[in-house]
Order: structure tokens, then C-alpha cells, then sequence
């Protein structure tokens, strides 16, 4: 198998700001093209109108009480304009619909963005059968040989957990579930939009399969582990669609917030009436709604939804699933930053960097032992090695059939060194040792950590010298990782020849990354199984805060927990059986696509691109999602002052004409005054839809900085810009014959 | 999934006693409040008998002491002197306490609604709003009383001539008002204008320290010098 | 009549003075509710009383010690007043009537101090000592008690809701920090004049032959305590501006020094009980700039005198007192209204209109610049939320403040406890005015018969105390409706502090950080005066253009 197929990192793709947006997947263009990144056409608000309308049911309304208010307002003052109708009380009676309609008009916008995405994974899972095992459940229980077992096909739709089926080339897999029998190529470009297929095969890491993907070659055995109706795919139906949708913590404090301001309101125009009794400037109840829907916060009770919805959606551009919006919040939050090394802060793997002989020993000799006790190592190491031996030293790869009669000495956990044998005879230039040929001419190569490799070279009679020694600590206190490399010729002492550097290779960019994180608060710890030495070295390079060196699962879920006992929230990523626990005990886990089904059911998102570095990106969604939400509160209460100096005099003027002086806009009449009120009050909220979808500008920035710009972009701005929109409607509706 | 520390909010709910058992219903709070609130009371009663009875007998002792004069009213008698005791015989009012003089042969306080004018068991203002009509009115009356009592143009008179205080007890009034009597106080008494004046203008106490307050004339010690003076 | 630079003068003087006392007397504030141990006294108090005053105690057993505590307060004074005919040292006064009984009960308990009666006629020595002045330190012990176990709250990390020992803080407040500073302070009201004495009513006959009743009784302690407290009820009807409360301009200062002394200083305490001594300075500019605006908006109305009355007078000297002129009138009444103190050197009934409205505005701001002893930091710190809820999500996260994430509990509480006392006053004033009960109280008609009304459940609301005091409410009605308007704008706030207090102590701190809210620089201060200015105009704009606003534009 080749691992290069699923490398999380595709080295080729430069880690900076906005990486998806740099190498979209096909499927993420076809998002986009299908949601409308350029805004907000009358097409769009045509589309949307219908689900709008419906949203109109008092009873779907109640979850926003800003709205519900507003509603039951336009209700009452639509009863008055029928009992005595006019153009003042028809005007402000359509508006007041109006403030509702778009608001209602806003979340279903949002919410038509995910319904595209919601019909094309649909298609994925149109009926199909299943070839299903029939066999007692002991025997499904052995994970061998079921695929010789006969079948029956059934409907995918009546699979259960437990279910085995058998897939082969061509077909869709059923549902949900783990290979457990085989290995296969799968295309899962329905699911990812990635057309490049990816291998499942049983047991490890990559067993996990999803239903509507379709198996390319060969033939698996698949054991079901989620029941129709609730597989991924159904779940990611219901989360872009937006029908499981539930008010996030914070949206939920917010929302009691806003309740509490409208029932403030409330009690403030409800009063206010036997105070105008009092004053002998009895309101009507037209007037006073009026002044009640200006009043409470509508423009963010309007957007409030529709910023949620819209911010789950940027995740789901950026092809993340997130599980549920308390974990898009929490990405906010989050104070530290779970990096694997492998694959996130360095390209994959380690790699040959460098050959360096020992004294006496020619590079060319070295490049050649190398090359040839690297033929039988297949890990991402070995290949880098073979990789530098061809384009640094000019030898050519050879081909397995060249080397008739060697044998190959794979890696053990025991001996930690691989290598191969040769014949006497072999090909290859032999190094001309101090004793020249051998009595049994066997030349035996071997590859492997220092420590392992001087401990056989010893155990031949031989000796490895200071300068080997000299070479492998330089390279370790480098932070690279030496490979050492000896051979013995038949029986003589084995000698060694050289050292291979081993080096990671820290992604480009990423030190801005983190030092934007660190702008942010966030703390970037690494994670890495290396020694301390190593780690700190490539930590150093990379730019991050902190090491976790030699790190087991357990160290990792330690120092998880560890984290959050100090009240910090904490990001990760992962994809194996055992990051499971720590991505469940993480407040953001991301689980990989690539990963198994139990780091997906343990995360509470899911990186469909399988890139780690990701976790960035979902930081900041999490945070411009709150920003949005906090730009558009402030916004929305700063306008109020506007529409009080617009109103009051104009309900009170009567009576106390010295209040024409708070009149400072200078409206034409009492009436259109309010009715330039009701108006604003409506388009503000169309009119910032745009921004709740797209979210307000990011840029990282520490807190103070990024208050101050907020606060003089939303706050003083939400101070000025109504005196002017209603001023300027105000020149328009005192045309209106019977308003001025 | 994510796993915060905080309690859950049903736990608000209930109620733990202070030896830190935890009680469970709204019968158990009712017990630990009833507990709670004789406690209370115990506490409460040693708080009277401390603060209560100790304190201002401790401060009244103290007091009496260290500023007798000041402690009991810092009454004044017919000699100018001081008393200590209402009992006193001699005893013609308090300084701090503005009493009423109504002829034209006394400096006249400030208009009075405590009561019927300088009553102690009365004291308050006139409560009257900055647009009151009815204040309005009262205030261009007086205006044009004491205009013509002391034979000066009504554009003279001062402020304070014109408005009650907030005690109704305003023992002082302001040099200007207090110059403004001088006159008709001399004929009255027929005294030498310039000795009247001179009184007045010894009897202005200017602002305390300097900055705190207002330059004011006491009107019970301008006119018991005046008594001393004329005698 | 007054130059502006002696008004500037007189609040530098002052400002001096806080300033002077701000850093002792707000760290040992902090240290007495920091330490582990008694006083022998206090010891062998709690022994003989059998309060256990170590249990470290959940917010609800906090507060119900404290509802106890102050239940056995209202029951005792309401005994007190219905039997002080029977009791010695009454000077003949009556029993209170049982709506009157009530609201004086209620008022001195909840640090309010309304009063709908005359201390000179209807209240003996007695009862002012034993009953008032009593409540005059408990009061205002509660409320401190009130904001040290939210501080509490803020300074602990995962401590299972557990907030201190009412007992404890309440006893502490008193013994240690009240009684030493009112005697002091009643030692000084003393020298310049303020009587301390247990005489009875006397009729003298004054130098023009006349009657005079002249007073006695122990005034000085309990006028020490009145200003110290914030609580405000005068021992007479005239309050502060009675010359045997209040005699000379250095007596004045001394009062409104003493108003604002502990409420000054408790921001320091809470910087240093939080560890953090910025927020404290953060809460204590915020304040301080709310009181500084109020005293110059008040000082500079009375120096200019707008309305027909003033302008007819010369000056805006009705209502005030020769001795204290406009501009010290105005520190007072800015000061008193700006703390929940609510005594008063000036009829603020004839306060020009928008001197008027500024002692109003004061009351609507919740108490808190810088409010009651206790009760105007915590309700601060309550606007810091709302300030950091709104602010903290623009930097993109969950708002916290001092290191507590500000959740949807939270954030209930705190939604709560600002609709409160709004819906207190809007109800109160609402109905008043509605019925013929209500409106049969106002003295001044038109826009200022409402602000009549409308300051008297204001003032009832945020347990403030003073009066546009033309409103006749020696009526069942007012004395029913504003004593349920001080006892719910009292323990409803404290109940719901408490709660906070309690979620607060059960969450892990979480440190700050480079994204975390900075809640100590001038930015945050701005927005906190900011936020409280908006809430509380938005709150009551609508009505003030009815009253004040009408008054002042007139």
C-alpha cells in the first residue's frame, strides 16, 4: 500500500492562511458554486421566500422572542389599521411585517446555502442492496475468510449493527462500518470530494468505511456499525441542512440577554402610556408599537440564527463537519493547541537529509550500502533514503529482480535494524575492506538506530569507532535522528560505514501561524513520540510554544486533562483507535476523515480533508462566529439612541413643544419621523444580512486591538449611521401624501 | 462530548446546611431558614445592645466631655453667653437653630416652612419645583415686601431673602441680605447707622476654611449683639 | 452667587480626602474579610450565641442566613414601632401605624432609610437608637457582606459554590470596620456642633419673645453612621440640611466624605481579594467618572439657576441652606443620590430642573457610582458582566470576566437582576400615577408631579432613600407600594448577587491570556460608563422626557 495516497499534508500545498481556499477540492468548488459566495442575490431572497413566509408560524417564531414580539406588534396594529385605516397606520403596519418577513427571510437564506449540499449527499444514498453474510453469528464473530460465505441481498436500508456484508469493485457500500476482512481501493469523493481513491483495509487505522463511498478494486468484508438512518452521511444531511440544529450555549446566552433588554422595552412603552395619559398626551397603541420594535434589539434577534447557521456553513465550505455548534464556539475558545508533529507542523515523515561517511569510507560506498539496506524498508524513512541516494549520489533505483539471491532483513522490534544479505557474487561495488575477500563471501548490510547498529557491529568482532559516535551525536543534538549504517563481509568483523541524517522537515509557514496564534492567547503545544532532544529542536523551528516529548495516548490524555484542571479549553486533532479518548476529552477534537470510526465517534468534528492543520482555520471560524454575533448586538442597542432622539419628540411634541429640540435630525413631521424609525429599523436588517452570512472581517489580533476596532466599527458606528438612514428615509416618506 | 466542571444548575436548587450537610426539599430550606432567623434574632439583639445602647451612650459620654457646648445644642443665652443645658433659665434659643424676628428692630432670618416659620418640631422646606407657579408668585411677594420694608429697590434684594431653606431652621442669611437690614435696623433702634453696619460686617463669618460653603451672617448673634449693643 | 472655583475647590478638598483613605481604608477592608481569625470578642460571641461562624457556606445557606437575619430586623423594628408609646424614652410619639411601621421597617433594613414620617415627632430616642440607628449599621454590614462573597466567588477557583460565612462577615463588618469609624466620626459631627444628648423637646423663649422647641437627643451617633452606611434617614424631618445634623460647611464635607468613603474604597478591596489590583482601579475609574459627571452636570445646574423660579429668586437657593450655598448643595446632592446614601443637605424637590434630573438619573443607574456600601460595587461588577458579555464576544469568545466564562446561567442571573429594579420602578410609577391614591400625593403639578412620583419609587427601587419630597406619602398606599418597592429592589438583587456569587466559586478560573478581554485598561472603562449610561437611558429615557427632560427644555 502506498501511504502516500493518504498523507494528511500534501506537501506540495503551502500551509497559509486559507489553505482549502488555495487547493479547493473539486467538491468545495462545487459548495461553493452551488451556495453563492457572492453575496446576496434578489434570486437568492426570491428562493428563500417561501421557507420565510412559513417561519411566520407564531409557534416556530416563539424561539426567538425578539421576533415573536415584533409579530404579535404587526398582528395587533394590523387589527387597528383595518378598524380605521389610513396611510400611516397601513405604512407602519406593512413595515412591521416587513421587520418580521426579513428576518425570518435571513435564517431561511442561510439555511438555502446548506440545502444544495443536503441534495447532493442524497444522492449518495439512493437505495442500493446489500450483499449481506449468511452465516450463525459465532462464525461472523471470526474475522476470516467470510467473504468465501454466502450472501443475500437486501435493501441497504434494513442493515443493522452487527450486519456483515460483502463489497466488491464497483459496488456502493451500504452503511457505515469497519473493513474486516481484505483491502480495497475506495473512491469516497461523494462524501470528501476528493477523487483520488483511498485504501481501506481491515484492522489498524484505516478500516473505517462510509456508506455511499464506492469500493474501485478488489473486495471487503464490512461489518455495519451504524444503523440506517443514522450514518454519517445522515447526520451530515441534518447538519448542513440544518434541521437538528440547536441553539448553541452562547446563542442561548445571548438570546436571554435580548430577552431580557425586550422585556425591559416592554415595560418601558407599556408604562410609558399612563405616564402620556398623565402628561395629557395619550399615545396610540400604533405609535407605541412602533416605538416598542424599534426599541428592542431586532436587528441581532433577526441575524441571530441566520450568524449560526452561516458560521457552521463556513466550516462546512472549509469540508469540516461539526458535530454540534457547541464545539464550533468552543473553537473560539480554545487556549491550546494539540499539534501531532507528524504530519501537521512537519511533512509527513522524517527524511534522509544527508550522508555522512565515517573516515576512510568513500560516500560513494556508503550511498550504496544505504540504497541497498533501505530496498526492504517501505517506511516513508526508507524511501527518503533511496530518494537522496538517486538524486544526491546519482545511483540509480534498482529493481528487486537485480539482486538474485538476497535476502531481505526486515525491521523487528527486536533487532530495530533492517537490512539484507547478499550472496557472494552479488552486484554492487564492494567495498574493499583490510581483508579483502571472505570465506563464505556473504556481505551483510545493516540499517538502523545507532545504538542497535554498534551493538552488532561489537557482537561481529569489530568496532565502531569515535567518529561514529562523534557523528551520531551531532546529529541528535541537531535534532535529527541518525541512522547508522555498518556491513560485514562473511565472517570478518563488521565495520560501520556511515551515517544517515534523518531530519524532519517543519511545513512552510507555520511559524507566522503561530505566532498569530500566540497574538490570539492560543498556545500551540506539540506532540510528538520523539525523544525530548529532538522535539525541542524541530519545536524551536516550527515556532511552537511547547513539547510534549515521547508522548504516549496516556500522555496525551494527561496532559489534556491538565490543561482544562486549569481552566483551559483545548483543541486537537487525530485519527487513530487510540486518540480516541483524548479527542472525547479535548473540548475540540477533530477527528480525521481518514481515521477510524472511533476517533470520529470521539471527536466532535470531522476534518473531511484529513488535514490536521486545519484545526487553525477552525479556531478562527469559531471566533469570527462570535465576533459576528457580538459586532451585531452592539450594533443593534447603539442604534437605539438614534431612534429615541427620531420618536420621542415626535410622540411628545404636542405637548411639550420644547422637546422639537431633541428633534435633532430635523424630520419633517411627527409621523414620518416614526414611520423613517420603523423603516430603518426594517432595512437595517436586510441590509446586514450579507454580513451575519459572510461573518465580520477576522484578522488575528489580541484582545484589546481587536476590541478596540469592533467596538469603533460596530459600537460608534451603530451610534451614527441610523441618524443618517433615517434621516435620508425620512426625505423620501414625507413625500407620501397623508404622512408629512 | 465536551466535559465542563461547572455544576449543573439544578443543583442551585438546593440548599446545604452550614455543617455542610446537604438537604434535599423545600421542607428542609423552611427548617434551615426558621434556624437561620433565630439566629438571626440572636445575633440581632446582641447588635442592639451594642450598637444600639453601648454605642451612643459610649459617643454620648465622650461627648459630653470633650464638646459639652456643642453636644447640647450649642445653646446660647440672653447675655451672649453659652449654655449647657436647656434647662437653663437664660437660655434664648440655639445658634444653629434660626428662630423668628419679625419687627423692623431685628435683622430678619430667611422665609421659613417649618411650621408657622422657624419651627423645630417642623422642619422641612417648601418642596416647591424651580417652575412652580404658586413658588413664582410667593417669590415676587417677597420680593416686593422686603423691597418696601427696607426701603430698597426690588432688584436688590438677595436670593436668600426670597427663598425658604431646606431645614425651614436656616439659622443664617447672607451678608448682602444682612447689609441690606442694616439701615432700617438703625432707625428702628435708633442707632448710629455706621455702628450697625460695623456690627454687621464683624458678624459675617466668611467661608470655612476658606472655600468650604458660603460667606453668612448668624441671625440670633447679629441680633443678640445688637440687644447688648443698643443696652 | 458662588464662583465655579469655589465649587471646583470644594470637590478637589474632597476628592483629596478619598483619595487620601482610598488605599488603607480599601486594604483593610480586604484584610478583614481575608483573615482566618476572630477577635477574642468576637469569639466569645459567637459562643454564646451559638453561630458557627467557620462553616464555609453554599451561596443559599449565605443568603439565608442573611434573609434570616434580616427578617428578625424588619420583625424587630416593626415591634419596636408599633409599641414605642409603651417603651421609655418615646418623648410622648405614638405608635406608628401599621403601614407606616412596615415601610419604616422595611426601609431601615434594606438600607433604603425612606422615611415617611418626621423623626422629631414620630419617633422617640428609643427607637432611634435602638431600633434605627441599629439598622443603620446592619444594613449596611449586609451589603458589604453581599459583595465580599461575590468577590469571593470571583477570587475562588472550583470551590463547590461555597462563598464564606454570613455570621462571620456580617459580624466583622460591624466590630471592625462600622463601629470604630462611626465613633470617630461621631466624635468629629460632635465638634462642630451636632448634638449628642438624651433631652427631651423644651420650650425656650427666644430673644423676640416667642416659643421655641428646641431638640435634643443622640444624633451624632447615629448621623455618623447614616453618611458612613449610606443608609440616610435623618434623626429630623430636614435630614442633613437640620443644622443639629448638619450644622456648618465643614460638617458637610465631613458627611459627604464620610458617604463616600467605604463605597470608594471597596474597589481596592476587590482588586486585592481578586488578586488583581487593576480591576479594582478599572471599577474605581468607572465610578469615579460617573460621580465626577454627576457632580458637575448637578453643580453646574445650580450655579446657573435655569427655570422661572430661580431666575425670578437670583439664584436656585430654595430648598437649600445659607451655610452650604449652591455649590456645596450640589457635591451633596450628587454624592447622596450617586450612593444609595439618600440624605439630603437641599430639598431636592426644588432642585432646578435638570439639577433635578442628574440626582434621578444617579438613583437610575442602579446605585452603583459609586453606590451603597457593598451594594454599589456588586452592582458595578453586575454591569462589568453586561459590559464584558457584549464587548467580550467581539474578541471571539466566550465573555469572561476575572477569568469566569460568563454561560448561559450566568448571564440569566445577571438579566435578571438588570430587569429587576427597572421593573420595580416602571410598575410602581406606572401605577401610582394610573390610580387616584397615587396621583392624590403630588404637590407639584405637571411634568414635576410625575418626577415626584416617579423619584419616589425610583428612590424606593434602588434603596436610596431621599425624596422629591412635595409627594405626600404618609398615605397606606405609598407606605404599602414603596415598601414592597425597597424590600424586593433589596433581596431580589441580593438573591440573585449571591447565586452569582455561588456559580462563580464552583467554575475553574481560567487564566487570562493574550486573547482574553483586558478588563483593567482605560477601554474597558469607557465601555463599562458607556454600557451603563445606554441600559439605563434606554430604561428611562422615555419617562424622564416626560418630567425632567420637559422641565429641563422648558
Amino acid at each position: 500500500m502506498s501511504s502516500t495516497l493518504m498523507d494528511p499534508a500534501d506537501p506540495a500545498e503551502p500551509v497559509g492562511p486559507m489553505s482549502s481556499d488555495a487547493s479547493p477540492s473539486p467538491r468545495a468548488e462545487v459548495r461553493r458554486r452551488a451556495t453563492g459566495r457572492q453575496g446576496l442575490g434578489p434570486r437568492q431572497l426570491a428562493v428563500a421566500l417561501p421557507a420565510a413566509l412559513r417561519k411566520l408560524d407564531p409557534r416556530e417564531l416563539r424561539r426567538s422572542p425578539v421576533m415573536f414580539v415584533v409579530e404579535v406588534g404587526a398582528a395587533a396594529c394590523t387589527v387597528l389599521t383595518v378598524v380605521s385605516p389610513g396611510v400611516f397606520a397601513v405604512s407602519i403596519t406593512a413595515w412591521l411585517w416587513a421587520t418580521v418577513v426579513f428576518a425570518t427571510l435571513a435564517e431561511s437564506v442561510a439555511e438555502s446555502r446548506g440545502k444544495a449540499q443536503a441534495a447532493s449527499l442524497r444522492a449518495s444514498q439512493a437505495q442500493t442492496t446489500a450483499r449481506k453474510v449468511t452465516a450463525p453469528q459465532d462464525i461472523l464473530e471470526y474475522t476470516g475468510g467470510l467473504a468465501a460465505l454466502p450472501t443475500t441481498e437486501v435493501p441497504s436500508a434494513s442493515l443493522h449493527v452487527g450486519d456483515v456484508v460483502v463489497v466488491a469493485a464497483g459496488e456502493t457500500i451500504p452503511g457505515d462500518g469497519d473493513v474486516i476482512e481484505g483491502i480495497a481501493s475506495v473512491d469516497e469523493s461523494a462524501i470528501t470530494g476528493e477523487s483520488a481513491p483511498v485504501i481501506r483495509e481491515s484492522g489498524g487505522d484505516r478500516s473505517a468505511v462510509t456508506g455511499g463511498t464506492t469500493v474501485l478494486s478488489d473486495r471487503v468484508v464490512v461489518r455495519i456499525t451504524a444503523p440506517a438512518g443514522h450514518t454519517f452521511v445522515d447526520r451530515m444531511i441534518a447538519l448542513v441542512e440544518g434541521s437538528e440544529r440547536r441553539k448553541t450555549p452562547n446563542e442561548v446566552a445571548l438570546n436571554v440577554l435580548l430577552t431580557s433588554l425586550t422585556i425591559i422595552f416592554l415595560l418601558a412603552v407599556a408604562t410609558l402610556q399612563p405616564f402620556a395619559v398623565y402628561s395629557g398626551a395619550r399615545q396610540s397603541l400604533l405609535v407605541l408599537v412602533a416605538l416598542l420594535v424599534c426599541l428592542i434589539p431586532t436587528t441581532i434577534g433577526a441575524l441571530l440564527s441566520a450568524i449560526g447557521i452561516a458560521g457552521m456553513d463556513r466550516l462546512v465550505q472549509r469540508n469540516v463537519l461539526a458535530m454540534s455548534g457547541r464545539a464550533v464556539e468552543a473553537a473560539g475558545d480554545v487556549d491550546v493547541l494539540l499539534l501531532d508533529k507528524t504530519g501537521t507542523i512537519t511533512l509527513g515523515n522524517r527524511q534522509a537529509a544527508e550522508l555522512i561517511p565515517v573516515e576512510g569510507v568513500e560516500p560513494a560506498i556508503l550511498a550504496d550500502a544505504a540504497q541497498l539496506s533501505s530496498m526492504a524498508d517501505e517506511t516513508p524513512e526508507g524511501r527518503s533514503i533511496l530518494v537522496l541516494v538517486k538524486e544526491r549520489h546519482g545511483l540509480r533505483a534498482r529493481e528487486s529482480g537485480e539482486l538474485v539471491g538476497a535476502e531481505l532483513v526486515a525491521f523487528t522490534a527486536r533487532t530495530r535494524m533492517s537490512g539484507l544479505n547478499l550472496p557472494a557474487g552479488g552486484q554492487g561495488p564492494r567495498s574493499g575492506g583490510p581483508d579483502g575477500g571472505s570465506q563464505d563471501g556473504v556481505r551483510r548490510i545493516r540499517k538502523g538506530a545507532a545504538a542497535a547498529v554498534t551493538s552488532w557491529v561489537h557482537s561481529t568482532g569489530g568496532h565502531a569507532g569515535p567518529d561514529t559516535a562523534r557523528i551520531v551525536d551531532a546529529i541528535s543534538a541537531s535534532g535529527g535522528t541518525p541512522l547508522v549504517v555498518a556491513e560485514q563481509l562473511g565472517s570478518a568483523p563488521a565495520r560501520v560505514l556511515g551515517v544517515v541524517h534523518l531530519k524532519d522537515v517543519v511545513k512552510q509557514g507555520l511559524r507566522e501561524r503561530f505566532a498569530e496564534l500566540r497574538a490570539m492567547g492560543i498556545r500551540t503545544v506539540m506532540v510528538t513520540g520523539d525523544n525530548a532532544v529532538t522535539a525541542r529542536a524541530i519545536a524551536l523551528e516550527a515556532g511552537v510554544d511547547d513539547v510534549l516529548a515521547e508522548a504516549t495516548p496516556e500522555d496525551k490524555l494527561a496532559l489534556i486533562r491538565r490543561e482544562q484542571a486549569g481552566g483551559r479549553l483545548v483543541a486537537m486533532a487525530g485519527d487513530g483507535t487510540n486518540d480516541a479518548p483524548a479527542l472525547a476529552q479535548a473540548d475540540v477534537g477533530v477527528a480525521m476523515n481518514t481515521g477510524t470510526t472511533a476517533a470520529k465517534e470521539a471527536g466532535n468534528m470531522v476534518d473531511l480533508d484529513s488535514n490536521p492543520t486545519k484545526l487553525i482555520e477552525i479556531v478562527q471560524i469559531g471566533k469570527q462566529l462570535l465576533i459576528t454575533r457580538g459586532a451585531l448586538t452592539t450594533f443593534s442597542i447603539a442604534n437605539d439612541v438614534a431612534k429615541y432622539f427620531a420618536i420621542l419628540p415626535a410622540m411628545f411634541v404636542l405637548v411639550f413643544p420644547q422637546l422639537e429640540v431633541l428633534n435633532v435630525m430635523g424630520l419633517s413631521s411627527p409621523r414620518s419621523a416614526i414611520l423613517s424609525a420603523v423603516v430603518f429599523n426594517a432595512l437595517i436588517i436586510i441590509a446586514l444580512i450579507p454580513l451575519s452570512l459572510r461573518g465580520v472581517r477576522y484578522r488575528p489580533a489580541a484582545a484589546a486591538v481587536m476590541l478596540r476596532r469592533n467596538l469603533l466599527l460596530y459600537g460608534a458606528g451603530g451610534l451614527i449611521a441610523p441618524f443618517v438612514g433615517i434621516k435620508a428615509i425620512d426625505l423620501l416618506v414625507s413625500l407620501l401624501p397623508g404622512i408629512s | 462530548m465536551t466535559t465542563t466542571p461547572s455544576p449543573t444548575p439544578s443543583t442551585i436548587a438546593h440548599q446545604a446546611v452550614s455543617s455542610g450537610r446537604t438537604s434535599r426539599s423545600g421542607g428542609a430550606t423552611a427548617v434551615a431558614f426558621t434556624r437561620q432567623t433565630w439566629a438571626g434574632a440572636r445575633v440581632l439583639i446582641a447588635l442592639t445592645l451594642l450598637l444600639g445602647v453601648a454605642y451612643p451612650l459610649a459617643v454620648t459620654a465622650v461627648g459630653q466631655v470633650a464638646f459639652p457646648w456643642q453636644a447640647n445644642g450649642s445653646l446660647v443665652t440672653a447675655d451672649g453667653g453659652r449654655a449647657r443645658s436647656l434647662a437653663d433659665d437664660d437660655v434664648v434659643g440655639s445658634a444653629l437653630i434660626g428662630q423668628r424676628f419679625d419687627g423692623p428692630e431685628w435683622f430678619h432670618p430667611r422665609p421659613s416652612e417649618a411650621g408657622e416659620g422657624y419651627d423645630p418640631l417642623a422642619s422641612g422646606g417648601s418642596n416647591l419645583g424651580p417652575l412652580s407657579p404658586d413658588l413664582l408668585a410667593t417669590v415676587e411677594q417677597r420680593r416686593a415686601r422686603v423691597a418696601a420694608e427696607n426701603d430698597v429697590a426690588p432688584a436688590a434684594v438677595p436670593a436668600d431673602a426670597l427663598t425658604a431653606s431646606a431645614s425651614g431652621l436656616d439659622p443664617e442669611i447672607s451678608p448682602a441680605y444682612a447689609r441690606l437690614q442694616a439701615a432700617r435696623v438703625a432707625v428702628a433702634r435708633n442707632l448710629p447707622a455706621d455702628d450697625v453696619d460695623a456690627l454687621v460686617e464683624g458678624a459675617i463669618r466668611g467661608r470655612d476654611l476658606g472655600l468650604l460653603g458660603e460667606p453668612r451672617v448668624n441671625v440670633l448673634e447679629l441680633n443678640l449683639a445688637l440687644e447688648t449693643m443698643g443696652r | 452667587m458662588s464662583a465655579p472655583w469655589i465649587a471646583v475647590g470644594q470637590i478637589l478638598v474632597l476628592v483629596a480626602a478619598l483619595a487620601a483613605v482610598h488605599l488603607p481604608l480599601g486594604g483593610y477592608l480586604a484584610h478583614v474579610f481575608m483573615s482566618p481569625r476572630h477577635l477574642r470578642i468576637e469569639r466569645a460571641g459567637y459562643r454564646a450565641l451559638r453561630v458557627d461562624p467557620d462553616a464555609d457556606q453554599r451561596w443559599s445557606m449565605y443568603l439565608l442566613s442573611l434573609l434570616g437575619f434580616s427578617l428578625a430586623s424588619v420583625l424587630l423594628l416593626f415591634g419596636l414601632e408599633r409599641l414605642q408609646d409603651r417603651l421609655p424614652l418615646s418623648l410622648g410619639a405614638p405608635a406608628m401605624d401599621p403601614a407606616g411601621a412596615w415601610n419604616t421597617a422595611v426601609s431601615f433594613t434594606t438600607n433604603t432609610n425612606w422615611q415617611w414620617y418626621s423623626g422629631e415627632v414620630s419617633a422617640g430616642h428609643l427607637l432611634q437608637m435602638a431600633g434605627l440607628t441599629v439598622q443603620n449599621f446592619a444594613s449596611a454590614a449586609v451589603g458589604i457582606t453581599v459583595v465580599v462573597a461575590l468577590i469571593r466567588g470571583f477570587a475562588r477557583s472550583g470551590g463547590g459554590g461555597r462563598v464564606g460565612n454570613f455570621w462571620s462577615d456580617l459580624v466583622r463588618a460591624v466590630v471592625r470596620v462600622l463601629l470604630p469609624l462611626a465613633v470617630v466620626a461621631a466624635l468629629a459631627l460632635i465638634a462642630t456642633g451636632v448634638i449628642q444628648n438624651f433631652a427631651a423637646h423644651t420650650e425656650v423663649t427666644t430673644l423676640a419673645g416667642g416659643g421655641q422647641h428646641l431638640l435634643g437627643g443622640p444624633v451624632a451617633s447615629q448621623e455618623a453612621i447614616k453618611e458612613l452606611g449610606t443608609n440616610g434617614g435623618g434623626f429630623f424631618n430636614a435630614n442633613s440640611a437640620h443644622p443639629f445634623e448638619n450644622p456648618t460647611p465643614v460638617s458637610n464635607l465631613l458627611e459627604i466624605f464620610l458617604l463616600l468613603a467605604i463605597p470608594f474604597s471597596l474597589p481596592r478591596t476587590f482588586g486585592i481579594m481578586v488578586g488583581d489590583r487593576r480591576q479594582g482601579w478599572a471599577i474605581l475609574a468607572a465610578m469615579g467618572t460617573l460621580w465626577l459627571v454627576a457632580v458637575g452636570l448637578l453643580t453646574w445646574a445650580e450655579l446657573s439657576g435655569p427655570g422661572a423660579v430661580p431666575q425670578a429668586a437670583g439664584a436656585a437657593m430654595e430648598g437649600k441652606e445659607t451655610r452650604f450655598g449652591l455649590a456645596a448643595s450640589a457635591l451633596f446632592a450628587a454624592s447622596t443620590t450617586a450612593t444609595s446614601t439618600g440624605a439630603v443637605n437641599a430639598t431636592h424637590d426644588s432642585l432646578t430642573a435638570p439639577g433635578g434630573g442628574v440626582a434621578l438619573f444617579n438613583m437610575m443607574l442602579g446605585e452603583v457610582s459609586p453606590g451603597g456600601t457593598g451594594s454599589g460595587l456588586y452592582g458595578m461588577l453586575v454591569l462589568a458582566i453586561v459590559a464584558v458579555f457584549l464587548a467580550g464576544l467581539m474578541v471571539g469568545r466566550t465573555p469572561e470576566y476575572l477569568g469566569k466564562k460568563i454561560g448561559r446561567p450566568e448571564i440569566t442571573v445577571v438579566a435578571l437582576y438588570v430587569l429587576t429594579v427597572p421593573a420595580i420602578i416602571l410598575v410602581g410609577t406606572a401605577v401610582a400615577i394610573a390610580t387616584p391614591d397615587g396621583r392624590a400625593g403630588i404637590l407639584n403639578a405637571g411634568p414635576h408631579g410625575l418626577s415626584e412620583v416617579l423619584y419616589a419609587f425610583t428612590s424606593a427601587g434602588n434603596n436610596n432613600g431621599s425624596a422629591f419630597a412635595g409627594l405626600a406619602v404618609a398615605t397606606p398606599f405609598y407606605n404599602t407600594a414603596l415598601g414592597l418597592a425597597m424590600l424586593l429592589g433589596r433581596f431580589v438583587p441580593i438573591a440573585l448577587v449571591l447565586a452569582l456569587a455561588g456559580r462563580f466559586a464552583g467554575q475553574t478560573t481560567t487564566p487570562a491570556g493574550a486573547g482574553t478581554l483586558p478588563t483593567h485598561g482605560p477601554l474597558f472603562v469607557g465601555l463599562l460608563v458607556v454600557v451603563a449610561l445606554v441600559l439605563v437611558g434606554l430604561t428611562y429615557i422615555p419617562v424622564l422626557s416626560l418630567g425632567a427632560i420637559a422641565e429641563a427644555l422648558a
